[in-house]
């Protein structure tokens, strides 16, 4: 196990620094100069090439990464060019607020694809099951930030009952454990655990199908066991792939916020990458990119590492 | 099959759109903005400029679905391509295209479109560059896994033993049993495609105005939210149809094409 763990996170390394190498370049893949921002209008030429040479622009594109690298490493993203504050400063309260919405989502999502898949996997064939497939491949397939849209109008707009934007009491973006707060997480984080509970909802189904099939659950029916009880144990065994596609849906939804968060205007990562697009403050969007990506591999490992703990049959070469 | 004729109409409005209605969907009125649906002269109403809205979702199906299949059918041939080559040479090939293709499967899916939309700039070709982006690695994974299986087979090393030569064995052998499961891989993604090439529009990434683009005309409805809640809402009904009609018509085509189920 813990050569396996060890090999893991070794195997991880290389990727972690072609995705470092990625977010890197996309300052460079950027049309005009990316110091166009702070460079003072009608700037000489003496004066660009003074701060392209200040910021490092004048060398040779390894370096440039290497020593950006260095920088990262220790925590050092850069300056924002439109508040002038540490990026690093900036993007982690956003990652927090992500963290909630995503999780509070995929939590949702869990238990209603959970419930969903089980009622399906239990009458696999039947009418109901086509019924829950049908809404799982809904959930799947519908545009997300639509439906945020549609919520808006039916539950802030029509009924008034919930706020339309915003994120803690009156959309001040400070988030609390109060009503306020929780009464802000309510729309977004339904309309993001959309997909997430399509997803579950589907391979719940798949996966209590397949363990019903298995021999064993014949057998504890044949010992006399009551349904609740052999209910329990195929849930034992679906539950590995079930929580580890938990896992990826969260890693998934970390970056896949944005359009949700652009909808509620909550102060998320996405709210902040939108934001950071439009001003052209490349050292936001690179630092927040690199920082989700960075918990995209990491959660990604963790499942790994986590199901073959739950699941001695998992043998990976 | 009803998913199939939805596809097909909203396909055959697209392209006809000139013929089935006379409006323009760019001419704009002041005194005729965001009129309800049910309107005498329009239909399914104005937009926020006054511009109709059934001739804008008409004519918005072709920026629409060409946005959204385009990345899918460039992946699978890119995608396809190097997949095929890594799980067929083997080896190092292999090792470095696989680590390639894993570094940009290491982001997660929006993040990736976002990000290289942002740093591009918006537009129709650089979100059709950002998607195919996002879909090459899960499709080279997939055929990278298929061909490396067949390539193992009985028939492909008897084929190889009989002498013929590695190109035919390739084009003979290997991808007339590769395409079946990479294609059916494709067709579930484009439903996907469809629903972010819209979000990136709706993100204002996309297409620019003033086309009309379903993504991009929810994005600029989205301010009347509160005057004309129903205007605002149709370019979704129709993302949502057509990614829903995509999704089964993939369901639909892996049943039929499993014989193992």
């Amino acid at each position: 196990m813990a050569v396996y763990i060890l090999r893991r996170v070794i195997y991880t390394i290389p990727i972690a620094i072609g995705v470092s190498i990625v977010c890197f370049l996309l300052i460079h893949i950027a049309p005009g100069d990316p110091l166009s921002a702070v460079m003072p209008e009608g700037a000489s030429a003496a004066i660009i090439a003074q701060i392209r040479e200040a910021y490092g622009f004048d060398r040779p594109l390894p370096v440039q990464y290497l020593k950006w690298l260095g920088h990262v490493v220790t925590g050092d993203f850069g300056m924002s060019i439109t508040t002038r504050r540490p990026v690093l400063g900036e993007v982690l309260p956003a990652v927090a607020n992500t963290m909630i919405l995503a999780s509070t989502a995929v939590l949702f999502g869990f238990v209603t694809g959970c419930v969903l898949g089980i009622i399906a996997g239990y009458t696999a064939g039947s009418l109901t099951d086509r019924a829950v497939t049908a809404v799982a491949v809904t959930g799947v397939s519908i545009p997300h930030y639509w439906l945020g849209m549609v919520l808006v109008v039916i539950f802030a707009v029509n009924l008034g009952v919930l706020p339309a934007t915003g994120m803690g009491s009156g959309g001040s973006g400070n988030f609390a454990l109060d009503w306020a707060s929780l009464r802000s997480l309510i729309l977004p984080a339904i309309t993001l655990s959309v997909i997430p509970a399509g997803i579950i909802a589907r391979s719940v189904r798949a996966t209590i199908a397949e363990v019903r099939k298995h021999e064993f659950v014949q057998t504890l029916y044949a010992k006399g066991l009551p349904g609740s009880r052999v209910f329990v144990h195929v849930v034992k065994n679906a539950m590995p792939t079930v929580l580890a596609i938990m896992g990826l849906q969260l890693a998934q939804l970390l970056g896949g916020s944005i359009l949700v968060e652009t909808v509620f205007a909550w102060p998320g990562t996405g709210f902040l990458m939108n934001s950071a697009i439009f001003n052209r403050d490349l050292p936001i969007l690179q630092g927040t990119i690199l920082t989700l990506a960075m918990f995209f591999i990491v959660i990604n490992l963790l499942v790994d590492i986590a199901q073959t703990a739950f699941d001695p049959r998992i043998k990976r070469s | 099959m009803v998913c199939l004729s939805i596809l097909f109409l909203i396909a055959l409005a697209a392209l006809l759109a000139p013929w089935i209605t006379y409006h323009d969907p760019y001419k704009t009125s002041i005194a005729r903005r965001l009129l309800a649906p049910g309107d005498a002269r329009h239909w399914l109403g104005t937009d926020e400029l006054g511009r109709d809205m059934l001739a804008r979702l008409l004519y918005g199906g072709r920026l629409s679905l060409l946005t959204g299949l385009s990345p899918v059918i460039l992946a699978t041939a890119i995608g396809g391509t190097l997949g095929i080559i890594a799980g067929y040479l083997g080896g190092w090939i292999n090792m470095m295209i696989m680590r390639l293709i894993d570094v940009f499967y290491a982001f997660p899916s929006v993040l990736l479109a976002v990000a290289i939309s942002g740093a591009l700039g918006g537009g129709i070709v650089n979100t059709v560059v950002s998607l195919t982006l996002v879909f090459i690695p899960p499709i080279a994974r997939v055929a990278e896994s298929v061909t490396t299986q067949i390539r193992s087979q009985d028939y492909v090393e008897a084929a190889r033993a009989t002498g013929a030569a590695g190109w035919h064995i390739v084009t003979g052998h290997v991808l007339s049993n590769v395409t079946g499961p990479i294609l059916i891989y494709a067709s579930s993604l484009v439903s996907v495609s469809i629903v972010l090439a819209a979000g990136l529009s709706f993100l204002g990434l996309g297409v620019k105005p003033p086309e009309p683009e379903w993504g991009l005309m929810l994005n600029t409805l989205r301010q009347s939210i509160y005057v004309a809640p129903l205007n605002s809402i149709l370019p979704g009904v129709m993302i949502f149809a057509t990614s829903m009609c995509f999704n089964l018509m993939s369901d639909g085509l892996r049943d039929a094409m499993d014989v193992k189920q």
